[in-house]
């Protein structure tokens, strides 16, 4: 810290003055502290760190006994702590035919492959020893099929997940582009007017977004089937746009309560008309508002399961009930479920980071402001 | 044309545009968001109501049989239901206990500043924004009795470690514990902010009066934060009375009925096997019922707060 007289005595108090907080006992609470958070993120993590180990485990890795949690990669960071030489009786380090040491891997390293992520993206067969042994001489297979090769599968197209994950980024993205425009306008009606039972007509819209979903799905199921657009984007996408206009309706109108209302009103006396205002002078400011709302909504469609679950069956399903209902012959594949939750994670994950400012204002649909 | 002509068009342009008046803009702007909660929430809630007072089953071809209150008589009167009741409020209140304890413990830790602390706050805060059905899918794994990582690290390696979501007895535990570490970091961000908004002075001037570590968390802290504490166990138990994905991913309502929260059973009955869709609207009413009590409450804590800020 730059001394007194440097500084002169105009500067600002930037330390705390509490004598309680610099005394060294302070100090250690901190440091403590700090070192259990740490330990916290550690325990909270680990089930998202296990989760992106399994996604890169080979089948049988996947559902080893005891479980596998350190990543061999050839000639990479702790591979020689994985790789054990082979002792002799006599204690000498054994040997193969060329002179090379032999090496054992321990039972806690595995070996990294790609198998999951292929597995995720293409349908695959068995293939006998004898087929696979002709598929290996193939010179026209890519580096795809010759990783599922090795472990007798043959690519047969592209999987379902494909288009699980393609619907839903249509449908969260489409809805999210709905529910948000729709909710901009609603709030700023709400926020500029007083508009007669304006107080009961917003609770109105909190308290849909509080009903089980199955409570509401019955009946919405019954009018898509009238309608026939059960299973399809076009029903899921409005289904989520009314979803999600609660989220933006509250959380966008937090947003333009706090932009002055004079800007505005400077607009409309310079000759804007109240639609030119709302689009030169309020939407500026509240971008920054509108992209939280935007990703709040997108994240919480993205996520949806239920409804997906109750209203499609194949053609507009999304991502979420197909993770939850993947089994692969013969058991579980869990590299696979693994690689279809972290490709469904990362981008949250990514959100996350970059909303934290709002994010308390987002998971309490605005009621809560920082 | 000179400029000031050209002006003069600009205004009246200005003119003509604004004689849209801002009545007409209000209703254009609300009725999009007034049409689609009208056909998305207020008729299916009426349509049902009308369902559940009949005998009807989706894959039936038979058209509603009016029958009165009796799929109301019949619910209340099932006693699997309200032990699925109980079942659901056993779990909302394990659950919701441990969230507050554990989230205002982890926000009492990361409010002091160090670096890095608010990178650590974010990283914590992971869970509660992931979709709950991958959660329940991924936690399967880690409960597994042979492969998962949990019964490892805590120290019982197969065979000796509970099979945690086959036996009817840790089934629920294994939900709740799932639920908790989703939903902790919430209750922790909303007592930071509480935390964050306590002014310094209080401290100061318990510190100069030597109160003591003890004294200061039960005088000011703790009835600082309370408000906001309210509003985040309120939260987390209409979330717990609704909780269906996260039981879908784990175990879909097993070990037999061991984790059939209320949710789940509704889904069972109006969507699987017989589809009997006259007792599942009446059941839907039934937990609505509760659930708006709930949110009530909730609603009318938040307007006493906001009307006192």
């Amino acid at each position: 810290m730059a001394k007194f007289e440097e500084v002169g005595p105009r500067s600002p108090i930037t330390e705390s003055t509490r004598v309680d907080l610099v005394h060294p006992r302070a100090r250690l609470g901190v440091t403590i502290r700090a070192i259990v958070a740490i330990v916290i993120v550690a325990i909270m993590l680990f089930p998202v760190i296990w989760l992106s180990l399994t996604t890169i485990k080979t089948r049988p890795d996947s559902v080893a006994v005891p479980p596998k949690f350190i990543p061999y990669f050839p000639d990479g960071f702790l591979s020689d702590w994985c790789m054990v030489p082979q002792l002799n009786k006599d204690g000498t380090p054994k040997l193969d035919k060329e002179g090379q040491p032999v090496l054992k891997e321990r039972p806690i390293c595995f070996d990294v492959t790609l198998e999951g992520i292929v597995g995720l993206f293409f349908e695959r067969r068995t293939l006998t020893p004898a087929q696979m042994k002709q598929y290996m001489d193939d010179p026209n297979l890519d580096w795809a099929d010759r990783i599922l090769l090795k472990r007798g599968l043959l690519i047969t197209g592209p999987g379902e997940f494909v288009n699980r994950f393609r619907n839903s980024l249509i449908i969260a993205g489409t809805s999210t582009v709905l529910a948000v425009t729709f909710g901009l306008l609603a709030a700023y009606a709400f926020s500029r007017w007083d508009i007669s039972g304006k107080k009961d007509f917003l609770f109105f819209i909190l308290s849909t977004r509080m009903l089980p979903p199955v409570v509401v799905t019955i009946p919405i199921f019954l009018m898509y089937r009238q309608l026939g657009i059960y299973d399809t984007h076009i029903g899921m996408i409005l289904l989520y746009t009314v979803f999600n206009l609660s989220l933006s309706v509250w959380l966008l109108k937090g947003f333009l309560d706090e932009i002055p209302r004079e800007y505005e009103e400077a607009a409309l006396v310079d000759g804007y008309s109240r639609l030119q205002a709302f689009r030169k002078v309020v939407l500026p400011q509240a971008a920054t508002g509108i992209a939280a709302t935007t990703v709040f909504c997108l994240i919480f469609a993205w996520n949806e399961y239920a409804f997906s679950l109750m209203l499609t069956s194949d053609i507009a399903r999304t991502a979420p009930p197909s993770i939850a209902s993947t089994q692969g012959a013969g058991g579980f594949e869990w590299a696979i479920i693994a690689t279809a939750s972290m490709l469904f994670l990362i981008p949250v994950v990514v959100i996350t980071f970059a909303l934290r400012q709002h994010l308390l204002r987002g998971v309490t649909f605005g009621a809560i402001r920082q | 044309m000179t400029a000031t002509t050209l002006q003069a068009e600009k205004v009246a342009q200005r003119h003509h545009v604004r004689r849209i008046s801002d009545k007409t803009i209000q209703t254009a702007f609300i009725l999009p968001t007034m049409v689609l909660l009208i056909l998305w929430n207020i008729f299916p809630l009426f349509y049902s109501l009308y369902l559940s007072f009949t005998e009807y089953s989706v894959i039936a071809g038979a058209p509603p049989k009016w029958i009165g209150f009796e799929n109301y008589r019949n619910i209340l009167s099932s006693p699997l239901i309200w032990k699925y009741f109980a079942l659901t409020g056993r779990f909302a209140l394990l659950s919701v206990g441990l969230q507050t304890i554990i989230g205002f413990a982890m926000a009492m830790i990361v409010r002091a500043k160090f670096r890095g602390s608010g990178f650590i706050t974010t990283l914590i805060l992971i869970p509660m924004m992931l979709s709950p059905v991958v959660v329940g899918k991924f936690w399967a794994m880690i409960y597994n009795p042979t492969f998962g990582p949990l019964n490892y690290l805590l120290g019982m390696p197969p065979p000796r470690g509970p099979d945690w979501l086959a036996n009817p007895q840790f089934a629920l535990w294994a939900v709740v514990l799932v639920d908790v570490w989703m939903w902790s970091p919430f209750v922790m961000l909303l007592c930071l902010s509480g935390l964050k908004a306590i002014p310094e002075y209080l401290y100061e001037a318990a510190a100069i009066d030597r109160a003591s570590a003890w004294f200061q968390f039960w005088r000011i802290t703790l009835p600082q934060v309370a408000p906001l504490l309210m509003i985040a166990i309120l939260f987390r138990t209409i979330e717990a009375f609704k909780q269906f994905d996260v039981v879908m991913g784990l175990t879909g309502g097993g070990p037999g009925d061991a984790t059939e929260l209320v949710a789940v059973n509704l889904y069972r009955i109006a969507f699987l096997g017989r589809f009997d869709t006259g007792i599942a609207s009446a059941f839907a009413y039934i937990v609505l019922i509760i659930i708006i009590s709930i949110s009530n409450l909730y609603i009318r804590y938040l307007n006493q707060l906001r009307g006192e800020a």
